[in-house]
Formats: C-alpha cells, structure tokens, sequence
C-alpha cells in the first residue's frame, strides 16, 4: 500500500492531491493512519499502532481501517497494486 | 535589459460573470518585466467593466460589433490607428477571430501585429467537427452528431445512449436525458445562436482544462493544467487549481506538435474514472483564467506579446501546482461623465 507521489498532508491534517486538485480535512486518527501508510507501514503495522495508541477492539480497527483503505482507493489517493 | 516599448489594444473587458479574457490578459502584459506598454481598450458595450478599472486601460475607443461586417469593423480600427498607432491587436472573444483572421493581411499592411490561429486551424477544430478532428491527430473525442432541423432529433437514439449534450455552435451545452428535453435546449440555443446543433455524447467525469500557447512552429510555449472548483450557472470557472498532471500536457504537446498551432488556446477535457481523457472543446484564444497561469510562473499574454513581435522566447518547463484562483465581485464607482466621453465621443483616455 503506497500512496500517490506528491500528495502532501500538512501538520493540521490537510491533504492534498495535485493530480485531482481535491483538498480532503482529516481528523487526528485519519491523520495517523496516511502518516503510517506514507512511512510505508502494512496493514497489521497500522493496526498495532493504533491499538497502543486508541483502546479499540481489533476486529472493529480492522473494520474502519477496510473502510478507510476502501475510501483512499475510492478517492484515488493510493497507488493501484498489481496484484 | 531594454524593455519592449508598445501600444497593445485588446478586446474582451467584459469582465462580467461572464468574463472576457481581456483584464486578464493586461494583467499579465502590466505584470511583466520586459514589456512596457500603453494599453489600448476596444470595446462594443460602454459599461464593460474593465473599461472603468484603475490602472488597466490607458485609453478606451468603442468599436462596431463584427457582426457589422469586415469592412465597417476595419474602418473604424483604421480610424483609431491613424490617431494612436497600435503595434499589436489582442482580439480575446470568438466571434472577433474570424473577423482578424481575415483581416491579417490588412492589418499587417498597416503595421498591426496580430498572433492567431490560421483560418484552417481556427475552423478544423470547430466542436462540430470534433470526431474528425480526434481521429486526424489522434486524441480521443466524444462521439458527435450535427442536427440541422427538428427531424433530426429522433436520430438520436439510434446512435447515442441518453443522456447527451446538446450544444450550439459558438456558446452553450446543456445535458439532455430524453428528446423533448433535446427539443427544449435545441430551442432555446438556435433561437440565440442558430444552427447547427451539435448532439455530444456525454462522458462521466472531471472537467479539466489547459491553457496552452503555440509558437505557429510545433512548439507548445506554455501549458498549464487546471481543474474548476466553482462553476457558475454560466458553467464559467469562478475558481480553479492548477494540477499535476503529465498526460494533459503530453496530449497539449502532441496537438500543438500536430497542428503547428499559431496563438492562445484552452483545451477542454474530461477525464474519467479510468484516467482516460477526452478532448471535449478547443477554444483558439486564450481563456478568461489565464491569470491563473501568470501567477502559476507562465506569463502567457507576456510570451505571446513576444512571439507577435517576433522576440524569442524559451518555452516554459515548469510551473506552480496548486496555485488557486477565486474570483469575486467589487463595486467600482464612476462618473457620468466617463460614461458621457464614451457615449458621446466614442473614446476615453485613462
């Protein structure tokens, strides 16, 4: 899972993607989870992160983190993978 | 460095809600560095607004509209020549081009200047012959058809899928999902623009635009991507974003490469989900956004005032990505008695 070249997230948690020219707001967990994907974390990497962080059960993290993945797929932030 | 010293008379200060490109495009020629001008307003209406704009017109003459004819239209440049030489006409409206198309040879006789497309690029990218147009320099164009009457309309479903866009010749589109709203729009356009209708397919996506400039070589001077975020119910840009995006300028360099393109133009497209693009519209001037694209780091009417007076100018490579545009709306206060110079003498100096 990477994310698109040049797509930048200021410290306030706006991104920006200069290849649609859309401009998303997103909230702190939001915010940790690109940082997390942009750093090159997996998925179990990410959730672990958030678990320590947030007391959340793991099946629900795993659910809204689908949900989110789905959405930056949506929202062609994220490189398409080959498989 | 010597700066260029000129007299520079452009058109389109309709800056309006629908706005000419004309305060855009002296907003650039006053930005630049290597360009001194004394800017000289044409205008049909006298309560164009950029007409009373501080600082952009040195002087404003009212002009026939062209539908007054060549002959009447060229007198009355001539006329305004003879009293305040112009080096180079800047015509920034549609309906204008053909009239200075024409009227190159003229004008160069008088010594005017001017940097347009050739008659055979203005009229091969004419959006009724748009399919032609895609398969003769390969882009990808919306399937098209051209109604002529009523009967026409039928036709249309033999060959297209509703919903389709129903566009005049020159100006307006409309989306039509069943023929009488097609009946309806082809009303309303030909009773203001005539015939032909052109019936576009529609194409699901983003509209994203480039104003790009030709050197009349193969060569794109400047080309900038960008995206609107507010559209009037004019469908004009009231705010835009330059974009990241290779492939519209690799499309904007193969058409200028292919058309040897002489001048201004907007590229109209739409990219879909699956990131193809679509050439919906060629517009041969430059757009009323262009300020987005001098404040993007290409000063287009500045490279353009250039190339007419025949300056080299370097291609520029790059440019500013998410550079925004928003335009607004402003209470300019004026005089009766600017308006009575102009209505009464037909010319106001600034």
């Amino acid at each position: 899972m990477k994310l698109k070249k040049n797509i930048a997230v200021s410290e306030n948690g706006f991104l920006f993607d200069p290849h649609s020219g859309e401009s998303y707001s997103l909230n702190k967990t939001a915010q940790l989870i690109v940082k997390l994907i942009s750093e090159g974390k997996t998925e179990v990497e990410i959730m672990n992160s958030i678990m320590k962080k947030y007391d959340v059960e793991s099946s629900a993290l795993q659910r809204y983190l689908d949900d989110f993945i789905m959405m930056l797929h949506q929202m062609n932030l994220l490189e398409k993978e080959d498989n | 460095m010597k700066k260029l010293k000129l007299t520079i008379a452009v058109t389109g200060l309709n800056n309006t809600d629908n706005p000419g490109p004309g305060i855009p495009v002296i907003r650039g020629i006053r930005d630049s560095k290597e360009i001194e001008a004394r800017i000289i307003g044409l205008a049909y209406e006298n309560l164009e607004p950029g007409i009373y704009m501080p600082q952009m017109l040195d002087k404003t003459y009212m002009i026939p509209y062209p539908s007054s004819g060549i002959e009447a239209y060229m007198e009355r440049i001539e006329e305004i020549h003879k009293k305040d030489p112009i080096n180079l006409i800047i015509p920034n409206l549609d309906a204008e081009l053909y009239t200075f198309m024409k009227a190159e040879p003229r004008l160069k006789e008088l010594g005017i200047r001017t940097f347009v497309p050739t008659l055979e690029q203005f009229e091969e990218r004419h959006k009724a012959n748009l399919e032609t147009y895609g398969k003769k320099y390969g882009i990808k164009v919306p399937k098209s058809m051209i109604l002529t009457g009523h009967h026409d309309i039928q036709k249309i479903q033999d060959e297209f899928e509703y919903p389709v866009l129903v566009k005049g010749k020159f100006y307006d589109a409309y989306i039509a999902y069943n023929p009488e709203q097609v009946v309806n729009h082809y009303n309303k356009i030909t009773a203001k623009w005539g015939l032909p209708i052109i019936i576009q397919e529609f194409i699901k996506g983003t509209e994203v635009n480039v104003v790009a400039l030709g050197d009349g070589k193969g060569n794109t001077v400047a080309a900038v991507p960008m995206r609107k975020l507010f559209i009037t119910d004019k469908g004009k840009a009231w705010s835009g974003i330059t974009l990241a995006d290779e492939e519209m300028i690799r499309i904007t360099n193969h058409l200028i490469s292919k058309t040897k393109w002489r001048g201004g133009m907007e590229l109209e497209m739409i990219k879909t989900n699956k990131n193809e693009y679509y050439m919906i519209e060629i517009n041969p001037r430059i757009p009323a956004w262009v300020y987005l694209a001098v404040g993007a780091g290409q000063n287009i009417p500045e490279a353009l005032v250039k190339l007419a007076m025949g300056e080299k100018v370097k291609p520029f490579e790059t440019y500013k990505v998410g550079k925004m545009f928003i335009r607004y709306s402003w209470d300019l206060l004026g005089n009766i008695d600017e308006f009575e110079q102009l209505s009464i003498f037909g010319e106001i100096e600034k």
